[in-house]
C-alpha cells in the first residue's frame, strides 16, 4: 500500500508514553508505549485478554490511565470528562455491535453528526432556519457517507432488520460522519464470513486512501492484519512484546510465543 | 411508407432544447434526492462532452464505447460522440472480461467511457486484445486515484477546460454537425445471441427516429411521459426508449440511484411509460406473492378473494367488454383493497402504456399484471429493426398474439413458417460481417427473423410459435415446443429458469433452476435449513415441491391436443443457477439451448438412461472472470 508516500511519515498524530492501567490490583496495561501516525492504519494485536479493547478504550479517553502521557495532535491530554471525549473527533465502532436497533440506517448515522449540530431546542422543535440548515448540510455529508459504503438500497430501512455484515458496516458509517481525524475499530472482522471480510478490508482501504482517515483497528484474524496494516503493535499479558512493519512482527519470536504459547 | 424523417439525434436534442428549454429532460437520484437536468442543460453537457472529445483528438467515424450503468453522463456522452460525427458503441456492463475485449476490438473503438472503477480494470486487462484504443475516460473517480493517468481521463476533466476548448474547438464541432446527416450511422449495439460470437448490428439515424416515431405515434406518446432507464444500455431496447423516444417526444428520463434501489426508484417515479422484459415482470410477481405469503391471514384471504375474482373479469375489463353488474361493482371494491394498492407497490400506478418484449411471457403472468388493471401489451422486435415489428394497440390484447405490424412495417411469412419483414427501422448492416448481413438481409430489404409464427386471420395479429429452429418434433412425430412448456413451468415463482429437452426423442424432460428468493422463503417458513444454494436445490421437500409443478402443467398440456407430446416425464433441479457469465444465458437472459445442451451432456443422458442420480462437475465463471469448478450429485425424478 502507499501508506506513506501520501503522509508525512514524521507526523505523529498519537504518541502514548509509558502508559500503565489498572483497575484495582490488576493491571490492564503495563508502561505501553507507541504512537500513531497521520494517515496509517495500525493495528494493535494481541491473544485473548492482552489488553487490546483496553488499549482502545485508553486511546479515546474513556478510561484515564494511572500512569503515562497522551499526547494527541502534539497536545497533551488531560483527563476528559465524557461530553468532552465526544468531541476530540476520535470516533469508534464497537466489537458487539451497539447501534439503535429501531432506527433506520439513515439516522443512526446523523446521530454520527450531533457533534456538529448547534442549533436550539426551540429551532429544532419547529424545524426551521438555523435547524432545517444544519440538517440539510449534515444530511448530505451522511448521504455522501452512504454512497462511498455502497448502502443507498437500505439507507431507510432500521437497522434491527439488517444482516449482521451491513450493520457492521453502518456503525463504520456513523464513525465516519463525525469526521473523525482518527478512526478506532474493535474488531471489525469479527464474526464475518469471507465475503463480508473481503467487502470490509476494501471499505477499511478506501476510508484511508480516499478520505485519508487515520486508522487503529484490533484484530485477531492475522491475514486480514497483515494485508491492512501499515504498521503492528503487539501486546500481550498487558505489554508490548513488539511493534513494528507486519513482516517484522510476524516473524518475531516473542509474538510466535505469544500466540502459540510457551511455558513461563 | 410513411415520411422520412429528416432530424438526427444532435439535431432533436437543438429542437428539445430550444421548444422545451425549461422541462426536465434527465433525472438522476443522487446522493438521496433526485437531481434533475432541463433540455436546456443537457444540450450545453452534450456540447462540453463534445468539445472534450475534440481536444482528445476524437475524429469523424471513431467509434467510442461506453460501459455502465444507465446514467444520466453516459447518455449525453453517446449524444455528444453523435454530434461530432463520432458513433457510440455501448457494451453490457455486466459482460465478463472476454466478451468486453471481443467488442472493443471488433469495432475498434478509440476511445472508451467507463462508469466506475470495475469496467476500468476490465478495459484494461483487455487492451492487448484492442490496439486502437488511445484514451479511457471514468465517471466515478473512486479507487482510481492511484491509476496511471497518461491515458485515463476524470469525466469533470472534461468539462474543467470547457472555456479553453470552446474557444479552439467550437468552429470545428459546428461544421463537424453540418456533415451529420439522418442515413449516417446513429449507433452500433452489440447483440449477444444465443449461438456464436455477438454481432455489430448497424443502425443509422432515420432507423432510430423513424423507428421512435412510429412507435410514438401508435401509442400517442407525449412531451408528458415519464420513464424509468435502468435496463442495460447496450440493449436495443434502452436505445430506442431513453435516446430515440424521449428524444423524438421530448419527455423525462429517469435513472436509479443503483441497480439494488430499482425498486425504490420505481415507485418513487411512477412511470407512465414502462417497459420490461418478461423475466423483470416474474421477478416482481415473486416478490409480491412471498409477501403475501409473509402477511397476516385477513389480508391474505383478502388478497386470494380479490385476485380469484381479478382473474375471472379483470382481462376482460381491460379489453373493454361488458361485465354484470355485481361482478363490477365486486371490482371496484377490489380496486381499492386489493388492485390499487398493489399496483402502487409495484409502483406502477400510473402506467398508460406498458410492454413487455425480448422473449414470450407466460400467459398467467400477462394476465395477471392486466387484472390488476396495468396497461401492460406484448410487442415483437429485434435490434436489427430498432426494435418494433408489432405490437399490440390499446384494446386488441391476447396473451398469445404480439399485435400487428408497425406503421411502414411489412411483414411476410415463408413456407416454412419463418418470419420475414421490412421496415424504415431496418438496420443498414452488421459491421465488418458481409456475410452474415447477406444471410439475414435480402437485397429488397426483407430480413430473416429466424422466429416461425403466422398471422391470425381473423384480426391480423402476429402469433409466435417459437424460435424456428427450437420448435421440433417428437420421436412419435408430434409437436415439440419446449419454450411454451418452459414458460408454463416459469409461471411458479418457485422456478426461475427451465430448459425442456425432447426433439426427435420419445419423451421430455426438463432442467430446472429453483429461484433462490422464493424457495428461501418456503424454506424459512418451514424450518428447511440449508446452507448454500446447491443443498437447497438437492432438498427432498423441493424437489416434491418441484414435482407438484411439473404435474400440474402435465395435465394443462394433455388437455391440448396440439402439445400433448411435450408432457414431462424426467426432471432433476440444477446445482447452479444458469448464468451469462458462463455462456448459458444471453446478457438479456434468454436460454442458450445448444450450450447447454453440449455443457450438461451428462445430465441429459441420465435424464434419458433411466439413472436415479448422476454426479456430476461443472465449470463456473466468478464475476472478475476467474474460473472454478463445482461438483454435485443431482437426483433425477420420474413425473
Amino acid at each position: 500500500m502507499g501508506q506513506t508516500e501520501t503522509t508525512n511519515k514524521n507526523d505523529i498524530l498519537m504518541d502514548i508514553v509509558n502508559v500503565t492501567l489498572r483497575f484495582g490490583g490488576v493491571k490492564a496495561l503495563s508502561d505501553v508505549s507507541f504512537n500513531i501516525q497521520r494517515g496509517e492504519i495500525r493495528a494493535i494485536i494481541g491473544p485473548n485478554g492482552a489488553g487490546k479493547s483496553s488499549m482502545l478504550n485508553v486511546i479515546n479517553g474513556f478510561y484515564t490511565p494511572q500512569e503515562g502521557e497522551i499526547w494527541f495532535e502534539g497536545k497533551l491530554r488531560p483527563r476528559l470528562k465524557p461530553h468532552q471525549i465526544a468531541y476530540q473527533r476520535i470516533a469508534r465502532t464497537f466489537q458487539n455491535i451497539a447501534l439503535f436497533e429501531g432506527m433506520t440506517v439513515l439516522d443512526n448515522m446523523m446521530t454520527g453528526r450531533m457533534i456538529y449540530m448547534k442549533s436550539g431546542l426551540l429551532s429544532q422543535l419547529a424545524w426551521w432556519g438555523k435547524a432545517e440548515r444544519e440538517e440539510t448540510e449534515n444530511r448530505l455529508i451522511v448521504e455522501k457517507i452512504i454512497d462511498f459504503l455502497e448502502i443507498p438500497a437500505i439507507r431507510k430501512t432500521p437497522v434491527g432488520m439488517l444482516p449482521y455484515g451491513l450493520q457492521k458496516r453502518v456503525e463504520l458509517g456513523r464513525a465516519l460522519a463525525a469526521e473523525p481525524m482518527l478512526l478506532l475499530l474493535d474488531e471489525p472482522m469479527a464474526g464475518m464470513n469471507n465475503e463480508e471480510k473481503e467487502d470490509m478490508c476494501r471499505f477499511i482501504l478506501d476510508v484511508n486512501e480516499e478520505l485519508g482517515t487515520t486508522i487503529a483497528l484490533i484484530e485477531h484474524d492475522m491475514g486480514v492484519v497483515m494485508d491492512l496494516a501499515d504498521r503492528v503493535v503487539v501486546i500481550d499479558h498487558g505489554e508490548k512484546i513488539a511493534d513494528g512493519q507486519p513482516d517484522e512482527v510476524r516473524n518475531d519470536q516473542n509474538v510466535i510465543d505469544a500466540y502459540l504459547g510457551v511455558s513461563h | 411508407m410513411t415520411t422520412a424523417v429528416s432530424y438526427t439525434i444532435p439535431e432533436l436534442l437543438d429542437r428539445n432544447a430550444e421548444k422545451y428549454g425549461d422541462q426536465i429532460a434527465n433525472r438522476e437520484k443522487e446522493f438521496g434526492i433526485w437531481q434533475s437536468w432541463t433540455w436546456k442543460e443537457v444540450q450545453n453537457k452534450v456540447e462540453e462532452i463534445a468539445l472534450g472529445y475534440l481536444a482528445l483528438g476524437i475524429k469523424e467515424g471513431d467509434h467510442i464505447a461506453v460501459l455502465g450503468r444507465n446514467r444520466p453522463k453516459l447518455y449525453w456522452s453517446m449524444v455528444a460522440a453523435q454530434r461530432i460525427g463520432a458513433v457510440p458503441v455501448p457494451i453490457y456492463q455486466d459482460a465478463v472480461g472476454d466478451e468486453i475485449g471481443y467488442v472493443l476490438g471488433h469495432c475498434e473503438a478509440v476511445l472508451a467511457i467507463a462508469g466506475d472503477q470495475e469496467q476500468v480494470d476490465k478495459i484494461l486487462e483487455q487492451q492487448d486484445k484492442c490496439k486502437s484504443l488511445k484514451q479511457i475516460i471514468y465517471l466515478d473517480p473512486r479507487g482510481l486515484r492511484n491509476y496511471d493517468h497518461s491515458r485515463l481521463h476524470s469525466f469533470a476533466s472534461l468539462h474543467d477546460a470547457v472555456d479553453e476548448n470552446r474557444k479552439r474547438y467550437e468552429k470545428e464541432m459546428k461544421a463537424r454537425q453540418e456533415k451529420v446527416s439522418p442515413e449516417k450511422i446513429c449507433v452500433i449495439l452489440y447483440t449477444s445471441g444465443t449461438t456464436g460470437n455477438p454481432k455489430g448490428v448497424v443502425l443509422s439515424h432515420t432507423n432510430i427516429i423513424s423507428a421512435s416515431r412510429d412507435s410514438s405515434e401508435f401509442d400517442s406518446l407525449s412531451q408528458k411521459e415519464t420513464v424509468l432507464a435502468y435496463l442495460p444500455m447496450a440493449w436495443v431496447g434502452d436505445f430506442i426508449f431513453s435516446i430515440g423516444q424521449a428524444y423524438w417526444n421530448g419527455f423525462c428520463v429517469n435513472c436509479p440511484e443503483s441497480p439494488q434501489t430499482m425498486m425504490h426508484d420505481l415507485r418513487e417515479i411512477g412511470p407512465s411509460y414502462f417497459f420490461a422484459p418478461p423475466r423483470v415482470f416474474e421477478s416482481l410477481l415473486t416478490t409480491c406473492m412471498i409477501r403475501i405469503e409473509d402477511a397476516g391471514k385477513i389480508k391474505r384471504s383478502m388478497f386470494q378473494y380479490f385476485m380469484k375474482h381479478a382473474r375471472k373479469v379483470g382481462v376482460p375489463i381491460m379489453t373493454g367488454e361488458k361485465i354484470s353488474l355485481a361482478e363490477s361493482l365486486i371490482y371496484r371494491i377490489g380496486e381499492i383493497f386489493v388492485y390499487g394498492p398493489l399496483r402502487n407497490v409495484l409502483g406502477l400506478s400510473r402506467v398508460r402504456v406498458g410492454y413487455t418484449a425480448g422473449e414470450a411471457i407466460g400467459p398467467e403472468i400477462f394476465d395477471f399484471y392486466r387484472s390488476i388493471g396495468i396497461n401492460l401489451k406484448q410487442l415483437y422486435g429485434q435490434t436489427e429493426a430498432s426494435v418494433f415489428i408489432t405490437s399490440q394497440p390499446d384494446g386488441e390484447v391476447e396473451a398469445d398474439s404480439v399485435g400487428v405490424p408497425g406503421q411502414g412495417v411489412e411483414l411476410r411469412i415463408d413456407d416454412r413458417g419463418e418470419i420475414f419483414y421490412r421496415s424504415p427501422g431496418t438496420f443498414i448492416e452488421y459491421y465488418k460481417n458481409p456475410e452474415a448481413t447477406k444471410s439475414t438481409k435480402d437485397k429488397d430489404g426483407w430480413v430473416a427473423t429466424g422466429d416461425a409464427g403466422y398471422i391470425d386471420e381473423s384480426n391480423g395479429h402476429l402469433k409466435i410459435i417459437d424460435r424456428a429452429k427450437d420448435v421440433g418434433k417428437m420421436a412419435n412425430g408430434k409437436l415439440f415446443a419446449p419454450k411454451y412448456v418452459e414458460n408454463k413451468l416459469k409461471f411458479f415463482p418457485d422456478i426461475l429458469e427451465t430448459v425442456v429437452f425432447g426433439n426427435n426423442r420419445e419423451f421430455c424432460t426438463a432442467m430446472v433452476n429453483i429461484d433462490l428468493v422464493s424457495v428461501g422463503n418456503w424454506a424459512e417458513r418451514n424450518n428447511v435449513v440449508y446452507s448454500s444454494y446447491q443443498e437447497l436445490a438437492g432438498h427432498p421437500e423441493v424437489y416434491k415441491i418441484i414435482q407438484n409443478y411439473v404435474r400440474q402443467v402435465n395435465e394443462d398440456l394433455a388437455r391440448d391436443e396440439k402439445l400433448s407430446g411435450c408432457i414431462v416425464k424426467r426432471f432433476l433441479v440444477l446445482h447452479k443457477e444458469l448464468d451469462a457469465d458462463d455462456g448459458e444465458l444471453t446478457r438479456t437472459r434468454k436460454v442458450r439451448r445448444g450450450v447447454i445442451e453440449d455443457k450438461y451432456n451428462d445430465l441429459v443422458t441420465a435424464l434419458y438412461d433411466g439413472s436415479k442420480e448422476i454426479h456430476t462437475t461443472s465449470e463456473v465463471t466468478y464475476e472478475d472472470g476467474r474460473k472454478g469448478f463445482i461438483s454435485a450429485t443431482l437426483k433425477i425424478l420420474d413425473v
